[in-house]
């Protein structure tokens, strides 16, 4: 009891106080989360983006300031960054941070309205892409979000028989459809997720897939 | 060698070879008999010993412990006794001072009264009225003699006209004064209710002192019980200060409650100020900064209760000067104001941004953003409740003091009792190992049973043959040494 010392008090006040001040311009570390999300606009996949728009709206409301989203296209030639539909990180201002939720919102509004299907469904240039992005942003937990068949047609000259630098990627596979073919044979369905599987995880990253669009909050668990 | 090489050594087959083993191992034990019987029992002895030493170790310290206890019990009752001692004269005082230093202006007033109505009584007495002078000169004429005429009956007659008329004067001159008398009594009560007033105020005063003796009486009694560390004295205090404890402890725990509401109330909106993704090691920097003004808010608190002199758990405070002290509660009061403002006006900010947010999500899933009639209650409620936090939290030191007191004694009697615990658990220990090595001296003879049977019927016999060898050398009075040359007899 007796041992009160204003000058130690004054001094852990003023400790305190500079600790307060500072963290304004505190560490800014790595943000928690980035994810990718790929959208396939191919044939007659466009019609499922309103799906896709349903999860970007999920991701919105989940991810928080420090978090990186970005919504990319998966066309005939998916390595590039024209293909980036919208892209934030949120700021560390949640007031701030809302209003980019709104921005994106109205960014990928417009592009499902304006939406061209493409001729081929170049998947890996898309991932390769993604892998870039999140590689990039530094963050701790990454994960590429597909919404597509995931088959793969690419442009005759394009190469993408390389192996997908996944290290550390989450890849989710969402509303993979099944096409005409695969009802005939649907081994055809079941090689084709394996193979992209073999890629994913031999390219050191995790492969899930989830097709039930009512588990969305399943998504970044 | 393996250990089954080593198994099969008297013989191929295994039974025989464990047999022969056995009774090797039972040969061994038999002949090591005495020194392991001794050893196990030196051993559990040793460990019994370790386990009484201890036990008495832990009651030495468990009576120090006590000791300590009851002297920070006493010397807080005492500290509390005098307090409270020194309240009473306190009030005792402030009516000496208030009441009886008018005591010499009461009794002026008093006397004066007592003149008054003294002086009002003595005008008020009945004065009989005086005889008239004449009546001897009446006499006088009554015995002179009658001549005839009629003189004296002149006079007579017209002294009876004359006596009439004094008379008729003399009553109205009494009624005037018994009038004026009961207006003299009549003037009087005002002064004697004055006067009972006065006499019923200060038997009032003088019953409070009276009252405020028998309280200090009491609290003397049990100043003098604690000074002299009577038992009866110590479960008393005991008593209270455990009930202090469970008291102050829920009373702590409300404010704690009320201490994370305030939290949450301000974690948001700092991460408005200081960044959401801002660090402090392992800490979000916005919930860091809301607890350091909700702990300074509280520091706050302490410092205004312990300048109010409501507390005392600094005495550097306590000890100040009035001026010094007055000046730290206008100071420590102003701090409380502005951080109850800044907390008012967070929790005004996070009310905003959770009805932005809530609009976002609302318009995330497709539902057009509602804009309800009554959204500024919960605003205003916030805001209030942002505001009036702070201050209620300033109360936390009342508990606190109360808890960190009486924890002193609470944690001595938790020690206390874990320490005679302990000691209790020490000697069953002991005790255990005492009666394990007569257990495992019985096991030990367990296993060599066939040889200790051998042993038993061998000195069975011996004796029985020393006593035979005995009782035929032994010579009879008949028989002389003859017996001796029997030899050895079974």
């Amino acid at each position: 009891m007796n041992n009160f010392q204003p000058r130690r008090f004054l001094t852990a006040l003023l400790i305190t106080c500079t600790l307060l001040l500072s963290s304004g311009c505190g560490e800014q570390v790595a943000p928690g989360r980035a994810v990718y999300m790929l959208m396939d606009t191919s044939g007659t996949y466009t019609q499922q983006l309103q799906k896709a728009q349903m999860i970007i709206n999920y991701l919105l409301g989940t991810l928080d300031s420090g978090d990186s989203l970005a919504v990319a296209r998966i066309d005939s030639g998916s390595f590039s960054e024209k293909d980036i539909v919208a892209k934030v990180t949120f700021d560390n201002r949640p007031s701030v941070a809302t209003s980019q939720k709104r921005e994106f919102r109205n960014q990928i509004d417009r592009f499902v309205k304006t939406v061209k299907g493409s001729p081929y469904t170049d998947i890996s240039g898309g991932m390769l892409q993604a892998a870039e992005y999140l590689d990039e942003t530094g963050a701790g937990k990454r994960n590429i979000l597909i919404f597509s068949d995931m088959k793969e047609e690419i442009k005759k000259g394009h190469k993408r028989d390389f192996e997908l630098p996944m290290d550390g990627i989450e890849v989710i596979a969402l509303n993979v459809t099944k096409l005409s073919s695969d009802n005939i044979d649907p081994r055809e369905y079941m090689a084709r997720l394996d193979e992209w599987n073999k890629r994913v995880v031999s390219g050191g990253g995790t492969w899930r897939i989830i097709n039930d669009l009512d588990r969305v909050e399943t998504i970044l668990n | 060698m393996s250990s089954m090489d080593l198994l099969l050594l008297w013989s191929d087959r295994m039974v025989v070879s464990i047999v022969i083993w056995f009774t090797l191992f039972v040969a061994l034990l038999y002949l090591a008999r005495m020194p392991a019987h001794r050893s196990i029992r030196s051993l559990c002895l040793i460990v019994r010993n370790g386990f009484r030493l201890a036990a008495r170790a832990v009651r030495q310290v468990e009576e120090k412990l006590n000791q300590r206890n009851r002297e920070v019990l006493l010397a807080n009752g005492q500290e509390s006794t005098e307090q409270l001692l020194e309240r009473e004269f306190h009030r005792v005082n402030a009516v000496v001072s208030r009441d009886l230093s008018g005591y010499p202006n009461l009794q002026r007033q008093l006397s004066e009264q007592i003149t008054r109505i003294d002086e009002d009584y003595q005008q008020s007495t009945e004065i009989p009225p005086e005889a008239p002078g004449w009546v001897k000169a009446v006499e006088t004429v009554a015995k002179l003699r009658n001549d005839d005429s009629g003189m004296v009956g002149k006079i007579l007659g017209e002294i009876h006209s004359t006596i009439k008329k004094s008379q008729v004067s003399a009553l109205n001159e009494y009624r005037k004064a018994s009038a004026k008398r009961h207006l003299l009594l009549k003037n009087m009560m005002p002064y004697w209710r004055k006067l009972t007033q006065t006499l019923s105020d200060v038997d009032r005063s003088i019953k409070g002192l009276e009252d405020r003796s028998q309280v200090i009486d009491q609290q003397m009694d049990q100043y003098e019980k604690i000074r002299a560390r009577s038992p009866q004295a110590e479960r008393t205090l005991s008593s209270s200060s455990m009930t202090q404890f469970f008291i102050s402890g829920l009373v702590l725990t409300i404010a704690i409650v009320g201490g994370i509401v305030n939290y949450y109330l301000i974690a948001l909106p700092m991460s408005e100020m200081v960044g959401a993704n801002s660090m402090l090691g392992p800490f979000r920097a916005s919930n860091v900064a809301a607890l350091v003004i909700i702990t300074l808010e509280i520091a706050m608190g302490l410092f205004l209760m312990e300048s109010l002199r409501i507390t005392h758990m600094f005495p550097v405070i306590g000890t100040m000067d009035d001026k010094m002290r007055k000046r730290m509660l206008l100071m420590t009061f102003t701090l409380l104001l502005i951080l109850a403002s800044v907390e008012s006006s967070l929790a005004f900010m996070r009310d905003l941004l959770a009805a932005d947010r809530e609009a976002l999500r609302q318009t995330l899933s497709g539902i057009q953003a509602a804009n309800p009639e009554f959204r500024w209650i919960p605003s205003m409620g916030q805001m209030i409740m942002g505001f009036v936090l702070p201050f209620a939290l300033t109360f936390v030191a009342i508990p606190l003091e109360s808890f960190v007191h009486s924890s002193r004694t609470v944690i001595g009697v938790c020690g206390i009792g874990l320490l005679r615990l302990l000691a209790i658990t020490l000697r069953y220990l002991g005790s255990m190992s005492y009666h394990l090595g007569n257990t495992l001296v019985n096991l030990y003879d367990l296993l060599i049973f066939i040889p200790l049977r051998f042993e038993e019927l061998f000195v069975h016999y011996s004796k029985g043959s020393k006593n035979t060898h005995k009782k035929q050398h032994t010579p009879k009075p008949n028989q002389g040494n003859n017996t001796y040359e029997g030899g050895h007899g079974l």
